[in-house]
């Protein structure tokens, strides 16, 4: 099912050294440091790790949708089709916001705006992008809610969010990300609100929807399980850094970063209840404020060495399709 | 919402009773007595006990106050407020020559008000820390700081004094020449619009703030839209729910700055003639000013609830 990491397929999205801090009592939280990844044509990238690992500052610093003040992107690059997105001006990234690149937002409760009816919402990306005629808004509206399997879309584009439940909600955010049809699209925990039988539905949808319009999908998740049946590709993270790289494959099979090991150990099996959530890996993350010295994973890492308290390991290549920033071989040790 | 508005109507009445047991009541407990006013006034021959009880009786406060009450009460049902103490003219007929002045006053000032407040407090939350910003919020100190009858005074007094000029003190009515009537009013609308416009900016900006941090207006980023967009589509509309609280609480008290700036510009509004009838004790004017008030009062906050069920689709009118 899983693609093979492609080396053919063009790069649609090549993050370099991404760098976003935000400002908090005085300090500076580095939220994503020193990120680079990239995303290729086609394919289904995933971005794992705990909450608070920085997934979603990385996803909104790409449309630089950053609140600010408190944050700020302070460094890297962002190309997308070899164009830097962080040198758009303001009118720029916003005509290529929701037409190229798009995104679906983890809180399906307060996402949509509690004062304007569902069809005017969904209708927006279309009529700011023009990219259907204006008489056929209202037909493509009912076709997006058709496509995210919302029952009685004509009675739907009326409702305000509030007479929807939250499932219906992220289907109508799913819908708004995929109006335009957008060459990216990023889904940040994207079924959280579903129960486990629609979560299924969803996803398979995204990742039909993703394929049919040759798009690229970035998705963010907690859930392993779903990463192992939908990626192509896994960027593990923690505390703002990538710790982990290579394909579906290669990250289930023969995973490597103590962290990842972390993780994989935790995975529901099949006698615990569906979507409940293990606290993956003992203790806590790091304050990103001040970070430890050298490997930012060590606190908690049952491989630690010495040199892992002073010197952080750089994220590099092992194998092909296989990237980990730690020093220790975990397989001679386990 | 037909239906809705008339319940609403008709539960003004018994509100209105209650209201009017108080003013009645508090009234008359302001010291002082128009039978001694009337007795000295007019040189009855002396101030023998039997001139004032022919009085008393004339004016129909020989009887118990609870009597006095209810038929006062019974004909205002009947939309009759009494008569003027001294000049012996219907109530209403003294009410509603001022009412128009009164009335045009507060709405203009109200207009000028949000129109001041509305765009500042806007500009001022989407430039959160700019000059803009700071300039805004300066004003707003200043205009919340500045007493409005010292305003006043000072745009009566200080032009006089300078150039001989003095604001038109003689009124037009507004449909025989609005732009008399209006170079009439501006002054002094301007005055209590801009001591008015103070608390609303504030709180439109605190709530620009608050609305500009939810996560819908995040979406609207994301879909691409314009500033103008996300911030007049999607911001506005949510922000503005307690900021018309705050206008319906504000109707009171504009009310308050009227009485004063009537009497500095001498406007032949509601609030002179409630100062005269104060300082001569005509009871039924005194009553039926407050009345009236109260009745104005509890329209806007009608008209404040049914603003509601336009800005947020959860109220509902129809139970
Ligand atoms: N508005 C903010 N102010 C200060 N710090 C912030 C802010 N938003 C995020 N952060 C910091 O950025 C870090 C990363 O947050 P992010 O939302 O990217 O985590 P996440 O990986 O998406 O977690 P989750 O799985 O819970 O969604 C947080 O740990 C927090 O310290
Ligand atoms: S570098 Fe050391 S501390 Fe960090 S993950 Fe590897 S073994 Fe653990
Ligand atoms: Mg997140």
């Amino acid at each position: 099912m899983n693609m093979k990491a492609d080396v053919t397929r063009r790069t649609l999205l090549d993050v370099q050294d991404l760098h976003t801090v935000f400002e908090k009592d005085g300090n500076e939280v580095h939220a994503v440091n020193q990120v680079s990844f990239d995303v290729k044509e086609g394919e289904i990238l995933a971005i794992v790790g705990e909450s608070g690992s920085g997934k979603s500052i990385t996803a909104m610093s790409l449309l630089r949708l950053i609140p600010s003040p408190p944050g700020r992107i302070v460094g890297g690059r962002v190309l997308f089709n070899d164009q830097d997105l962080l040198d758009l001006g303001d009118e720029q990234i916003r005509r290529l916001r929701g037409r190229d690149i798009a995104m679906i937002f983890q809180e399906p409760m307060t996402s949509l705006n509690p004062s304007l009816r569902i069809g005017r919402q969904l209708a927006e990306p279309l009529r700011v992008h023009g990219s259907v005629p204006k008489e056929k808004v209202r037909e493509r509206c009912l076709e997006l809610l058709r496509q995210v399997r919302l029952g009685d879309p004509e009675k739907r584009l009326d409702a305000y969010p509030h007479e929807l439940s939250g499932g219906m909600r992220q289907r109508v955010m799913i819908a708004m990300g995929l109006a335009c049809l957008p060459k990216l699209l990023i889904a940040d925990e994207p079924t959280t609100a579903l129960d486990v039988t629609v979560q299924a539905q969803i996803l398979e949808l995204l990742r039909d929807l993703v394929r049919q319009n040759n798009s690229s999908m970035m998705l963010i998740t907690h859930d392993l399980g779903v990463v192992a049946r939908y990626a192509d590709r896994i960027n593990v993270m923690y505390a703002g850094r990538i710790v982990e790289r290579g394909t579906a494959e290669e990250i289930f099979h023969r995973p490597k970063h103590p962290y990842t090991l972390g993780l994989m150990e935790s995975m529901p099996r099949l006698d615990q209840a569906p979507g409940s959530r293990l606290t993956p890996v003992p203790g806590q993350p790091p304050d990103l404020s001040d970070p430890p010295p050298g490997c930012p994973f060590h606190p908690r890492c049952r491989f630690a060495e010495a040199r892992c308290r002073s010197e952080r390991p750089p994220l590099e290549q092992i194998t092909e399709n296989h990237w980990k920033a730690c020093w220790v071989d975990t397989d001679a040790k386990r | 919402m037909g239906a809705y508005v008339l319940r609403r109507l008709l539960a003004l009445i018994p509100t209105l009773l209650i209201a009017s047991v108080i003013v009645f009541g508090v009234v008359r407990l302001v010291p002082g007595d128009v039978l001694d006013l009337m007795l000295s006034e007019n040189a009855y021959s002396s101030n023998a006990p039997e001139d004032r009880a022919q009085l008393e009786k004339a004016l129909g406060m020989d009887k118990p106050l609870y009597m006095q009450y209810l038929s006062w009460a019974g004909n205002a049902l009947r939309g009759d407020l009494g008569e003027s103490l001294w000049r012996n003219t219907p109530v209403t007929e003294e009410i509603g020559a001022r009412l128009g002045v009164t009335l045009e006053l507060g709405i203009l000032a109200l207009l000028i008000a949000l129109i001041i407040a509305l765009p500042v407090g806007i500009v001022s939350a989407i430039r959160q820390e700019t000059l803009a910003d700071n300039v805004g919020r300066s004003f707003s100190i200043l205009a919340l700081a500045i007493p409005n009858f010292w305003l006043g005074t000072l745009v009566v007094i200080l032009p006089a004094l300078w150039w001989g000029w003095s604001p038109p003190t003689e009124m037009t009515p507004f449909f025989e020449d609005p732009i008399e009537n209006l170079k009439t009013f501006l002054v002094p609308s301007l005055i209590l619009g801009t001591s008015l416009s103070a608390v609303i900016m504030r709180m439109t900006r605190t709530m620009m703030l608050e609305v500009l941090r939810q996560d819908y207006i995040r979406t609207a980023w994301a879909k691409g839209l314009r500033e103008r967009s996300v911030v007049l589509v999607h911001a506005v509309k949510n922000a503005m729910i307690p900021v018309i609280t705050l206008v319906g609480i504000l109707v009171p008290i504009l009310f308050g700055g009227t009485v004063i700036i009537e009497q500095i510009f001498r406007l032949p509004g509601l609030g002179q003639l409630l100062l005269e009838a104060v300082s001569t004790r005509d009871y039924p004017i005194i009553t039926g000013v407050f009345l009236v008030t109260g009745v104005v009062v509890m329209l806007v906050n009608l008209i404040v609830d049914l603003c509601y069920g336009y800005l947020d689709p959860k109220v509902r009118f129809d139970r």
